[in-house]
């Protein structure tokens, strides 16, 4: 079999079982690509003696029942711990530090048998929408038009990027905003978010752990749930992690969607949403019309305020868990000048190893947090959080089974574009997704057509909490319909 | 509600984040940005609304009152940037 490292999860497990191919080829033949693929910046740190390694382990256990990732060559994204390999959140304030233990969710990878290449791009500490915030520089999208380098989104934006390009079989993402669905959208894969409690959090360094959740990014739907499965799971270190039974989610997708109700709510349509969205979401309704599904206008009337109350809620909580950071445990620690005290450590250590944003947001999230102000900004946003759950609750309780929204609100922009932007211009990147967060619902992003210029773009499924099943086989069926095949043509 | 450059030195301060004199200002307006951009919240009624504590109902599990781990000293120091004799090494802390 040739171009090994082109296959998804599904078709590459099925040639395994076959005996059509090894996992040292398949590993093998990524390795080399992404050897060849340094202009994008994707991986930031390769393992591939662990790989090797791995695949070995794969092949010798290779059978018609091992486990369902057995051999197959992932990326991981820098925010999960991965034992004895370098996890530093693409944040110069964790350079050299090597965990000792292995995240709950990388652990069941290669309890499934995963073979890991490496460690993936992102933004610091996840907070970002485009990957121009790490220490390791920008991730690049392997879709281009003309000169300019684009944004493979943020902050899972070196996992989109390595998917995409075909650098490995699939890749785990985090979202806490929309990190996993608003990368997939602007490289042209599929990324679903789970339910909030369906992932272990344990080991994936926090950001805002309200928010955060583990999710795959891979190359087709299939993939996302045989991916998602092997992810998820009840795990006693976790306290939000929900002790529930993992469906089969794969046999979940069975394309009939025939009577579901989708809803599409009115508040989705944004003052200045470029036409492109605005057709792609049109079209993204027929189609699900099409495979039979009933279509409901409904409404979330507090979905304007959900942006600000995600820059309350995750800046406080982030705020919080960055408070370790102080360069006595691990990670970077400043050079003291003679005199300096514990205080002056402090402060010069997280001037140095935070960036930009990242220090912006701890500020963000004392300043909300603090005496006088706590009422006012923190208090009130977790009040309209509530609200903003309703709204969904409110829409399921009527009997709607999925709710169908453009993923983003634009195509893939230029790096460097937004340098000169408020932040607040940044953070809109993220306003069909982060509903979905604070609202602790699942959210799958599918890759539905190409813009006028050529660039990918993404529909969105929201569905209801802890029915990833019905929610995969939505999106199973809008896949279909939309039939994307289009790639990016190699550059790099 | 406008933040001065004063407010954005002490949240630098209780970040425990040294920002230079020169920066505060650029900071302040920063903040007064994203706050503004907050500020829309406080349209919304949210009298009688339970703020929340959990996005699922769920109830927290307990567990046995037994040692489960431990005897870990030299993972827990291995990416200390300073360890001494078994310890994190830190500067005076008590004068």
């Amino acid at each position: 079999m040739s171009d090994l490292n082109k296959l998804g999860l599904a078709e590459a497990r099925d040639a395994l079982r076959k005996g059509e191919t090894t996992s040292v080829a398949l590993t093998e033949a990524c390795l080399s690509e992404i050897d060849g693929a340094g202009a994008l910046n994707a991986f930031v740190h390769n393992t591939p003696d662990l790989a090797l390694e791995q695949a070995k382990a794969a092949d010798a256990r290779m059978s018609a029942d091992a486990p369902s990732l057995n051999g197959l060559p992932l990326g991981i994204k820098d925010l999960f711990c991965t034992k004895g390999v370098a996890s530093q959140a693409a944040s110069r304030i964790l350079e050299g530090f090597k965990p000792q233990y292995e995240s709950t969710v990388t652990q069941n990878l290669f309890d499934a048998g995963a073979v890991m290449l490496g460690k993936l791009n992102m933004d610091e500490f996840a907070m970002g929408s485009s990957n121009e915030t790490s220490v390791y520089g920008d991730a690049v999208n392997p879709w281009k038009i003309d000169d300019r380098k684009l944004t493979p989104g943020g902050s899972s934006g070196g996992s989109a990027a390595a998917v995409a390009a075909d650098l490995c079989l699939a890749a785990t993402g985090t979202d806490t905003g929309g990190s996993i669905r608003q990368p997939a959208a602007l490289t042209g894969i599929t990324g679903i978010k789970p339910t909030y409690g369906r992932c272990s959090r344990w080991g994936i360094i926090a950001f805002a752990s309200s928010l955060d959740q583990a999710g795959p990014m891979t190359k087709s739907v299939r993939d996302a749930a045989i991916m998602l499965e092997a992810m998820c799971g009840h795990d006693p270190k976790d306290s939000t992690s929900v002790d529930l039974a993992v469906p089969d989610f794969e046999a979940a997708l069975t394309g009939d969607i025939k009577g579901k109700k989708i809803g599409i709510p009115r508040e989705y349509r944004m003052d200045g949403m470029p036409q492109e969205i605005e057709d792609l979401w049109a079209k993204g309704r027929e189609m699900m019309q099409d495979a039979g599904a009933e279509l409901v206008d409904i409404s979330l009337p507090h979905t304007k305020y959900a942006l600000p109350t995600y820059y309350v809620i995750a800046p406080a909580e982030a705020s919080s868990n960055l408070a370790r950071y102080d360069g006595v445990r691990f990670g970077h620690r400043a050079k003291l000048d003679q005199g300096d005290g514990i205080t002056e450590m402090y402060e010069k250590t997280r001037a140095e190893g935070f960036g930009d944003e990242v220090q912006r947001r701890v500020m963000v999230g004392t300043y909300v947090l603090s005496a006088g102000f706590y009422d006012a900004y923190y208090n009130r946003a977790r009040k309209v959080r509530t609200l903003i759950k309703k709204d969904f609750e409110d829409v399921f309780a009527q009997g709607i089974d999925g709710i169908l929204t453009p993923a983003t609100p634009s195509a893939a922009f230029g790096l460097g574009e937004m340098a000169d932007a408020d932040p607040v211009q940044m953070y809109l990147n993220d306003v069909f997704t982060v509903t979905v967060n604070l609202a602790g619902l699942p959210g799958i992003s599918v890759p539905a057509g190409l813009d006028a210029n050529g660039l990918p773009l993404g529909l969105q499924l929201i569905g209801r909490p802890w029915e990833e099943s019905d929610l995969l086989n939505l999106a199973y069926a809008l896949e279909d319909r939309a039939g994307f095949v289009a790639k990016p043509s190699k550059w790099w | 509600m406008s933040i001065d450059t004063a407010t954005a030195a002490k949240v630098a301060k209780l970040a425990r984040i040294r920002v230079e004199e020169d920066r505060l200002p650029a900071l302040a307006e920063e903040f007064n940005t994203i706050l503004g951009f907050i500020e829309q919240l406080g349209e919304v009624d949210v009298d009688n609304v339970e703020p929340m504590t959990s996005v699922t109902p769920q109830r927290l599990k307990r567990r046995e009152d037994v040692v489960t781990d431990g005897n870990q000293q030299s993972a827990v120091l291995a990416n200390a940037p300073d360890a001494r004799e078994g310890f994190f090494a830190v500067p005076k802390v008590v004068e």
